[in-house]
């Protein structure tokens, strides 16, 4: 049997592909799937940012859900009380988003390994607590609900499911390219050294506290953005949305498609929001269903897809070198 | 002055409920640096099993024991089929036990639905004492003393006992324990069991106080983490100073500040982490 090594320009190839269907395929698909292609875009805008923190400092957040909160929070109480536009409650919700992210990191970044963990946890619960119990601010368990789709001036109205897909592919692009740009710069690379070896890194000089509180707040900033995202899309917010269960949630996405890759973890997204409506069409038990992914993730992917097809390749070419 | 008292009561009797939970946690977090987020499940499933005794005609003792027994028996397969392959993996054991959480959560409205039950307490335990106006439930006052006794055994365990100094040898410096001949994974295998016992006692003696309902599993988790890491991973005395503050707090938070409750309970935890990151008993 010969077995071909996978062509070096391959992977570049199907994330093409990929991104193009993203970008032609909506209008031609059914308005389940284009709902679903939406929610999965906000979401892996949403695994992006924290694949920032866990991917390229190397710290794993259990709080990471706070972010998509005040998002979709500072949406959902200016755009239903207020009649806050997109441009207004796009601003509020990131810098609320990142100055929250600010205050955090002082506390969190104390920590490393388990107690920063722990500790982005409890601030997480903070949060959530205040979307529980701030009644008459957040509406409480109840929820906000009735956020309208976002007015941006333009001819075509935003309220239909196709604009507004192509709203938030656009604003998937954006926070792509600033990500990208962020984690190849020699800022990103200095992250990635940390995360190798903070005592390195410290001795050649670098202000190792500060890198990593940068990239902590760039985290929140755009999480933040994708709750802003979140909020239009859903029309509703709810404190659910900041529970610890979708913090562990965005966590399993990141690990699923491959920490430190950015697109990886925006692919983990796309497939847990998939899997979640997709299973839960046809069964109630998508629940076990979803644990199991969690153990299976860990079991066979510990370095999620994208690190196991990059073993997988490196396998492939050392056959075929041989 | 009679609220403050009555307060004062609840506070406490629930954070006797918060030790039982989280004094397990902590056994487990801080002996064998496993972050377990089906720690609230063992307590969801504790209620279950010790009410579905009480369904077959168990008595209340063997239903609370029963429960506890069978969970410690889930977390040993847990931790032997998953867990013992992923120390110092902090993102595999979050996934991994999460995965095990929603498969419980699962599981358990498959099993006894989505209602909510309350588990029947003998005679002996219903009822009330009153002095003046105020009202003390008895069953309140169980909970306090369990959480007391189970408080002393630890310690006694753990401090005074052959087996407790091997358990704080294997935690201390694993390699060397198993050099001198301490069989380490029996030892952790029993760290893990008793944490899942403690945890499911915990939901057992809650299910005759708050009931077994869907969804406590998640309730009751943040909570638990939240006295742990105040109290510091691993220590016991953390673990009971954390429990009563945070019954406390979140007993005066939501008399005093209800639109604030769950700030006036996180907020300041997070401060204590802000000053002392390994919690106020806990070592680095």
């Amino acid at each position: 049997m010969t077995r071909r090594a996978l062509a070096p320009g391959t992977p570049r190839i199907a994330i093409a592909i990929v991104f193009g269907l993203l970008a032609v395929s909506p209008p031609f698909v059914s308005s389940f799937l284009q709902a679903l292609l939406t929610q999965a875009v906000i979401y892996a805008i949403l695994a992006m940012s924290l694949d920032v923190v866990l991917g390229y400092i190397g710290l794993a957040s259990l709080g990471h859900a706070a972010y998509l909160g005040l998002g979709a929070y500072s949406v959902g109480i200016l755009a239903t009380r207020h009649g806050a536009g997109f441009w207004v409650t796009l601003t509020v919700g990131v810098l609320l988003a990142t100055a929250v992210a600010a205050v955090f990191g002082l506390v969190a970044l104390r920590a490393t390994g388990v107690y920063f963990l722990m500790i982005t946890l409890a601030l997480g619960m903070v949060v959530w607590g205040l979307a529980h119990r701030w009644v008459s601010l957040t509406q409480g368990d109840n929820g906000i609900s009735g956020v309208p789709r976002p007015d941006l001036g333009l001819p075509w109205s935003f309220a239909h499911a196709i604009p507004f897909y192509y709203l938030v592919f656009t604003a998937f692009l954006v926070a792509f390219g600033v990500l990208r740009g962020i984690v190849r710069s020699p800022f990103g690379a200095t992250l990635v050294g940390i995360r190798e070896s903070e005592s390195r890194m410290r001795t050649l000089g670098y202000h190792v506290w500060l890198h990593k509180y940068i990239g902590f707040i760039i985290a929140g900033g755009v999480g933040g953005f994708a709750g802003v995202l979140w909020a239009y899309d859903n029309g509703f917010v709810s404190p659910a949305d900041l529970e610890l269960s979708t913090s562990v949630e965005i966590l399993l996405m990141v690990a699923l498609g491959g920490r430190g890759t950015l697109l990886g973890p925006a692919l983990g997204a796309g497939l847990i929001v998939f899997l979640k409506n997709l299973v839960s069409v046809y069964t109630q038990r998508w629940l076990l269903i979803l644990g199991a992914v969690y153990i299976g993730t860990i079991v066979y992917a510990p370095e999620g897809i994208v690190g196991a097809l990059r073993q997988w390749t490196k396998g492939e070419r050392a056959w075929a070198g041989r | 002055m009679d609220f403050w008292i009555s307060q004062l009561f609840n506070g406490v009797s629930y954070g006797a409920l918060l030790f039982l939970l989280a004094g397990g946690l902590s056994l487990i977090f801080g002996m064998m640096r496993i972050v377990n987020m089906t720690h609230g499940s063992y307590y969801l499933l504790g209620g279950y099993v010790a009410l579905t005794v009480i369904w077959r005609g168990g008595n209340f003792v063997l239903a609370v024991l029963l429960g506890a027994l069978a969970i410690a028996a889930v977390g040993i397969g847990e931790w032997n089929a998953f867990l013992k392959r992923l120390s110092g993996q902090e993102l595999g054991q979050v996934l991994t036990t999460m995965g095990f959480a929603l498969i419980f959560q699962d599981l358990a409205l498959l099993i006894w639905g989505g209602d909510p039950y309350t588990i029947p307490v003998p005679a002996v335990l219903s009822g009330a004492y009153t002095v003046g106006q105020l009202y003390f439930p008895v069953y309140r006052i169980f909970i306090v003393a369990v959480a007391a006794l189970v408080a002393v055994v630890l310690w006694l365990v753990l401090e005074r006992t052959r087996i407790g100094a091997m358990m704080r040898a294997t935690v201390d410096d694993p390699e060397m324990a198993r050099g001198v001949g301490i069989n380490v994974y029996l030892i952790s295998m029993a760290v893990f069991a008793l944490g899942a016992t403690l945890a499911a006692l915990a939901g057992a003696v809650a299910g005759g106080f708050v009931g077994v309902y869907p969804g406590a599993d998640f309730e009751i988790l943040p909570y638990a983490f939240v006295v742990v890491i105040v109290g510091g991973m691993g220590s016991l005395k953390g673990a009971l100073i954390g429990s009563l503050m945070v019954g406390l707090l979140d007993n005066f938070g939501k008399a005093l500040f209800p639109e604030l409750s769950y700030f006036t309970l996180f907020a300041p935890m997070a401060a204590i982490l802000a000053v002392r990151p390994t919690g106020l008993f806990g070592r680095a």
